[in-house]
């Protein structure tokens, strides 16, 4: 299994919450912090990340990046 | 031990923040378009053609030459632009209401006429920028504004499949219908969208992808609810897959 | 050297066009100007043009569009009724500010009214048509050789201005035959596509935005100035009209298109009858030429209009008289031309 992380652009990211739904592993939540637009982004909140980008992919605000860790 | 990026804003996609609403899945569909023109390498070869609805702003997040066309008219926009710079790409970008409502005449002539344009049909039920309406694509027994009771058939008849409809016509090179709601369905809808483009640069006809797409703001659920009911009641009624393949090819 | 060809009017103006380097036509039949399209869809393709059938006026006026943001020369042309289904696009073409050339030959109205030549579009032609506030320059030729001079200076002025001219025909203009002669036509005027026009991306290293939305009041309100300060441009250096014997004359009949041809034959007559009459002739309806009937010769009694509609020339005929000299109106409609003896018959009943 591959192995990941991602960088949420917390700006963009309008807390929508397709992206905690697409992920498999469940490392995505909803976090209490409020960007500079009112909504809740979201965050990695534990490891366990496999580069699988589905959350990426299902966010409609290009809002996450994802990085495949390669030993 | 290294890092690869291995997802990113695409290249073509300008670096804003959209105006759609949280969970609104235009934002997915542009993704997606952006991503296939970086691919093809034609960003400075295309142009797009806007329509009126919550995606007349489809200019402010793709980076390509574009225009922004009356209520239904993209086609007609497109065909015409096409035909003066064939060696161009055109796409639209249309909304049920502004294809399948008062844009009928002009998407039936235009893939009638086989004209060398792809056209992007973000099908999602109703009629976002004004409120909420009954679309021509509203499901039988959803509630509207304009059919607060749930469209009743005797009324307002039955929900339009333009892909099928579309698909009778001998000119088109290729029609498709996929989902950009869940990310599951999101890799064969960019596979479609793909395919749509290079029916266009390999001079295969028109091609038209409709993606089914959510509203949680009009359809008054929360984003992950509306994901679910694409798939759970819109996509038994507009089934998923390829109605025209350029000749030769099997459908998918 | 120019050739002389005998024409029905609706091709004369087709093939002025054609030579004017527009390669581009996209529209829909409707009678009395069929033989346009029919002519763009024989000769266009000899010049590596597009001659596309639409499937409606609206989708026509939205071709045109498309076509426009090119930056090449595209024309549309119809008839009455189907310019008012051009409105909105027309508007947009406006708003967008993009080149082209609208044809309307008029035929009677309202609704399907007739198939017969009026001037009753005067108001939607010159008056804005579709919504807001935009204005057309309009073009309003009086015999075919006119119609085929004015179709060439019309896609000049509509580069100079990038802002949509319409050639006002009629349906006798249309339909008639005559001989006209095609000067050669060297394209003096560029709207500079390279710099606002699809396609020159790579080029310009920005890409194009052919757009009439301004979401932003303020911004919204300065497009409209802009687009004001053209129309002041033209109003300063595009008016055209004729002056017909007017050094002396008492009575001034003033009509435009086919109805001023039948004026000018009773003018004569009326000379030869000793009575002082002379005509102005508007050329361009936008800009409307306010000035000569503003500083009429002092000898001038009375003004008469003749249209072949119930009257809208007349009002702008109003607001360049004033209020000193008496205006009457005759017109005709319903396809109907005023014959040359009623015309005579109006003027000496003016001179008493």
């Amino acid at each position: 299994m591959a192995k990941g992380r991602i960088v949420v652009l917390e700006d963009r990211c309008k807390s929508c919450g397709l992206c905690v739904a697409a992920c498999p592993v469940k490392v995505l939540r909803i976090s209490d912090r409020i960007n500079n637009r009112g909504f809740k982004p979201v965050e990695q909140f534990k490891e366990g990340c496999i580069a699988c980008a589905m959350c990426a992919m299902a966010c409609p605000d290009v809002a996450i990046e994802v990085y495949r860790i390669d030993e | 031990m290294s890092e690869v990026k291995i997802f990113e804003r695409p290249k073509s996609m300008y670096d804003v923040i959209t105006h759609y609403c949280p969970g609104c899945t235009h934002g997915v569909a542009h993704r997606i378009v952006a991503e296939v023109i970086d691919e093809l390498g034609i960003q400075e070869r295309t142009f797009g053609v806007a329509p009126v609805g919550c995606s007349v702003f489809l200019y402010n997040y793709i980076n390509t030459d574009m225009y922004e066309a009356a209520h239904g008219r993209a086609p007609a926009v497109a065909s015409a632009a096409k035909r003066v710079r064939p060696e161009m790409i055109g796409f639209t970008y249309q909304g049920d209401g502004d294809l399948a409502s008062i844009g009928m005449a002009e998407i039936v002539h235009a893939a009638n006429r086989g004209e060398h344009i792809t056209v992007i049909f973000i099908n999602n039920a109703i009629y976002g920028m004004t409120g909420g309406q009954m679309a021509p694509t509203t499901l039988l027994q959803q509630k509207a504004t304009t059919c607060p009771f749930g469209r009743d058939p005797g009324v307002n008849g039955y929900p339009l499949r333009v892909s099928e409809m579309l698909a009778t016509l001998a000119a088109p090179g290729y029609i498709a219908r996929a989902c950009v709601a869940k990310p599951k369905y999101v890799p064969k809808a960019k596979a479609a969208v793909r395919k749509a483009f290079q029916t266009q640069i390999d001079g295969k006809g028109f091609s038209m992808v409709e993606l089914l797409s959510t509203c949680p703001t009009n359809w008054g659920m929360r984003p992950v609810d509306a994901a679910d009911w694409v798939e759970e009641k819109m996509i038994p009624y507009y089934p998923l897959g390829e109605f025209k393949v350029p000749d030769g090819e099997v459908k998918g | 050297m120019a050739e002389r060809m005998l024409m029905k009017g609706n091709e004369a103006l087709a093939e002025a066009a054609i030579r004017a380097g527009c390669h581009y036509f996209f529209g829909y039949p409707i009678t009395p100007q069929n033989e346009i399209p029919e002519y763009m869809s024989r000769h266009l393709p000899e010049v590596g043009g597009v001659y596309l059938q639409a499937e409606s006026e609206v989708a026509s006026i939205n071709m045109v569009f498309g076509g426009a943001g090119t930056g090449k020369r595209v024309m549309t042309s119809s008839s009455s009724p189907g310019i008012s289904l051009m409105a909105e696009g027309i508007s947009y073409v406006a708003g967008a500010e993009l080149p082209c050339v609208i044809m309307n030959i008029v035929r009677g109205g309202p609704g399907l009214g007739g198939i017969l030549p009026a001037q009753s579009d005067y108001f939607q032609a010159t008056k804005g048509g579709g919504h807001g506030d935009y204005r057309l320059l309009v073009l309003a030729p009086s015999t075919l050789q006119e119609g085929v001079d004015l179709t060439m200076l019309a896609f000049e002025l509509a580069e100079k201005y990038r802002n949509p001219v319409m050639l006002l025909g009629d349906g006798f203009m249309g339909q008639m035959m005559e001989a006209v002669e095609f000067k050669e036509c060297p394209i003096k005027e560029s709207s500079k596509p390279e710099e606002w026009a699809i396609g020159y991306m790579g080029q310009r290293g920005k890409r194009a935005l052919v757009k009439s939305l301004y979401l932003d009041p303020e911004e919204l309100e300065q497009h409209n100035h802009k687009l004001h300060r053209k129309y002041e441009a033209m109003a300063q250096n595009e008016v055209r009209y004729e002056s017909y014997q007017m050094e002396d004359a008492e009575i001034v009949l003033t009509a435009y298109g086919t109805t001023a041809r039948i004026a000018r034959s009773a003018i004569i007559n009326l000379r030869e009858e000793g009575i002082p009459v002379g005509m102005i002739r508007p050329i361009t309806l936008f800009p409307f030429p306010y000035a000569p009937f503003d500083a009429l010769p002092k000898s001038v009694k009375n003004v008469l209009v003749v249209e072949m509609s119930m009257g809208q020339m007349i009002d702008d005929v109003k607001i360049g008289v004033g209020k000193d000299i008496p205006i009457s109106f005759f017109g005709r409609c319903g396809g109907i031309a005023p014959s040359v003896k009623e015309i005579e018959d109006q003027i000496r009943k003016i001179a008493g």
